[in-house]
């Protein structure tokens, strides 16, 4: 029978791909590889001694503050930074906004990646992660919980990412059919994507609506799950921007350099809708502080703070966006793009550590191993980025049938 | 006190989690729920409820002759369940024990995404080890900052007052109350101990406060206590307001089924428009 040995020699082309794929490309020695392994080695030391004698030992967890920097920056801030990926499918497939369609893959790996490493770190701060399995296989229902809801979104957001990432898996493999399977898929994984995205993203802010007591006044509010949802889209469209930038310049091999001119116009398009998101936040978050009378509280550190967080990474950015737009300067973008990135750090870590219990006579700061671990999820995440960058048409255009690949994409050489 | 009450309601096997009062004044087989009634008036500081509480779940058993440790204010902890603090009042010095609360309407228990901390029947809010996944959602929940975390166990476990959970199936009332020797704390069902506490108030106005905590705190909870002094100056806050904590949440988890299932359409209706023109 034919098939069978078809099937076979298939199999071994597969096998003898997979293989040339798995061997590095490009140098060894460059300055971020020479950063990360240390540090990623010296990550999973930490979490050795984090499983065997339990999590006071690596961290500066209390009673007082359950939760930490691995749940403030890992999980709320990183999922809110990892946002421009429902924002984008819903411009390209939704609305079908075909200009920014160069930048889906690239978002769509960002995010899902984003996905299984940050909100991955949370099994790591999981007391009893052998239990996870009770809310997922119904072994324990807990409806009524927030937490419930937002880990079951994640769950399901991640497979329908992967859903729509993985038309660039089929190409990459040669799967013409399959490929065009996946792809079919596409505007429902999408339209399912967006409506979870909305209510994890919500729900992340939703996990504080309890602590009410615990949360300084000016960053407590009712509205914080819509404000945590408006938040998540200039996040996202800043991560964009400042990844964009980035990976412009170490995979600038990958990009047809004809494109590069698309970009910066795509950038414009994007800083553009930032600078409207964060006016509706700003003007938002100025109506609560109207509407509560925290006039009142302004007058000490706390006030000084939060003005520092909402003036200074808030309505700055957003000037400076809309500037940049009107004239066109994509420096001020870049600029802006960080600005708000920060702005969105000192956000999430206001809300879960920093103004969390913020008259705690003993305050909460993340001890150097919980920052060591981070770095590890951060820098283990750029590794698989740039893995699957190197091997499979995410920024580069790569329609055709890639039967005969291994030798037609020579690793450049990276810079960091 | 009516036990016989009691067991009935503990033996309500599989009954759904009452929402509170309203769900209490059935009248076909009433749930209540049980409590403690702690009148600091009558506390002595000797801190018998420590010992026992620490001996009956196996917990750091404290040295109870050595008044050292009432020289600060202290929390409940992973080792000890329950606490005496004195506190220099404007009566005079007054002892207060604390435990969890066992709210009617648990923060921790809402809180809880696999059911592990959880409000029986009968009144106890109980920890369900096979269950929990270690996230402390319930530690970042609780209004009284009641749950404890063992940081430094491979296994760790959530550590709280479960009011005896156990003793109270065999018909016993909690450690901490049956060694109390000045009947500062009284077991029984919540709405027998709020008369008792009324009737206290009523006989001696002039020794309480006019006002029994826990009555209305957080939407009412099982431990009520009685005080000479206000109750800030004895180290319960007055601040938490009287919702019930799941209330905070609830209205985003109803908009949930509506975006679950309105976005999709909305989306693919946006989808369907903004279709090309030359396409169409």
């Amino acid at each position: 029978m034919a098939i069978p040995e078809n099937l076979g020699s298939e199999f071994r082309r597969f096998l003898g791909f997979m293989a040339s794929e798995m061997r590095p490309k490009g140098k060894l020695l460059t300055p971020f590889n020479i950063i990360s392994v240390p540090i990623i080695l010296l990550g999973l030391g930490i979490l050795v001694v984090r499983f065997t004698k339990g999590l006071g030992s690596v961290t500066n967890l209390s009673q007082d503050f359950p939760w930490g920097f691995w749940i403030g920056f890992d999980v709320i801030t990183g999922v809110a930074f990892a946002g421009g990926a429902y924002i984008i499918t819903f411009v390209v497939y939704v609305m079908r906004k075909e200009r920014y369609h160069p930048i889906v893959r690239v978002t769509v790996l960002n995010g899902l990646l984003a996905y299984i490493f940050y909100a991955g770190a949370l099994t790591l701060d999981l007391g009893r992660p052998w239990n996870i399995i009770n809310p997922i296989i119904g072994n324990e229902f807990g409806y009524n919980s927030v937490l419930f809801l937002v880990s079951w979104h994640f769950m399901l957001y991640m497979m329908a990412e992967f859903v729509e990432f993985s038309p660039v898996v089929a190409e990459w493999l040669g799967w013409k059919r399959v490929r065009g399977f996946l792809d079919s898929l596409t505007l429902a994984a999408v339209i399912f994507g967006i409506t979870l995205s909305t209510l994890h993203q919500s729900g992340l802010g939703a996990l504080y609506l309890m602590a009410k007591p615990k949360i300084h006044p000016l960053w407590y509010s009712e509205f914080i799950p819509i404000l945590f949802l408006v938040s998540s889209i200039f996040a996202g469209l800043s991560m964009i921007i400042f990844e964009g930038t980035i990976s412009h310049r170490v995979f600038k091999d990958q990009i047809d350099p004809k494109k590069h001119h698309t970009f910066e116009e795509i950038v414009f398009g994007l800083a553009k809708g930032a600078a409207i998101a964060m006016f509706v936040y700003y003007f938002f978050k100025a109506l609560i502080f109207i509407h509560e009378h925290h006039w009142t509280l302004l007058n000490d550190f706390w006030g000084f703070w939060y003005l520092v967080e909402i003036l200074g990474f808030v309505l700055v950015p957003c000037f400076m966006f809309a500037y940049a737009v009107r004239h066109r300067r994509l420096g001020v973008v870049r600029v802006a793009a960080v600005l708000t990135l920060v702005g969105i750090v000192l956000n999430r870590l206001n809300i879960s550590v920093i103004a969390f219990k913020w008259d705690a006579p003993i305050k909460y700061y993340p001890s150097w191993q919980e920052i060591v671990v981070t770095l590890m999820v951060v820098f283990a995440e750029i590794w698989v980025f740039r893995w699957i960058v190197l091997r499979m048409p995410v920024m580069r255009e790569a329609h055709e049938t890639p039967t005969s690949h291994s030798p037609a994409i020579e690793a450049p050489p990276l810079r960091t | 006190m009516k036990r016989r009450d009691f067991l009935k309601a503990a033996g309500v096997a599989g009954a759904a989690l009452a929402g509170g009062p309203a769900e209490a004044e059935q009248p076909a087989d009433p749930i209540e729920f049980a409590g403690v009634l702690v009148d600091t008036t009558r506390c002595i500081g000797c801190r018998s409820c420590e010992k026992a509480c620490s001996e009956e779940h196996d917990l750091f058993v404290p040295d109870i002759a050595n008044d050292n440790a009432l020289a600060a204010e202290r929390q409940t902890s992973e080792t000890q369940w329950t606490i005496v603090n004195r506190y220099e009042t404007s009566k005079g010095e007054v002892f207060v024990k604390k435990q969890c609360f066992h709210c009617w309407q648990p923060a921790c228990a809402a809180a809880c995404l696999t059911n592990a901390m959880y409000k029986t029947t009968n009144g106890p809010v109980i920890w369900r080890p096979s269950k929990c996944m270690g996230c402390r959602f319930c530690m970042v929940s609780c209004p009284f900052d009641i749950p404890k975390f063992e940081y430094h166990e491979w296994n760790p476990k959530i550590q709280k007052c479960n009011m005896c959970f156990e003793r109270l199936q065999e018909g016993k009332r909690p450690a901490c109350v049956q060694s109390c020797p000045t009947d500062a704390l009284m077991f029984g069902m919540k709405r027998d101990l709020m008369e008792i506490a009324r009737v206290r108030i009523y006989n001696h106005p002039e020794r309480y406060v006019h006002k029994i905590y826990g009555e209305h705190e957080v939407g009412g909870t099982g431990w009520l206590y009685l005080s000479a002094v206000p109750f800030e100056e004895i180290g319960l806050r007055t601040d938490l307001g009287t919702t019930p904590y799941p209330e905070y949440t609830r209205d985003f988890l109803y908009g949930v089924p509506l975006v679950l299932f309105g976005l999709p359409a909305l989306l693919l209706g946006l989808n369907l428009l903004s279709g090309d023109d030359d396409e169409a």
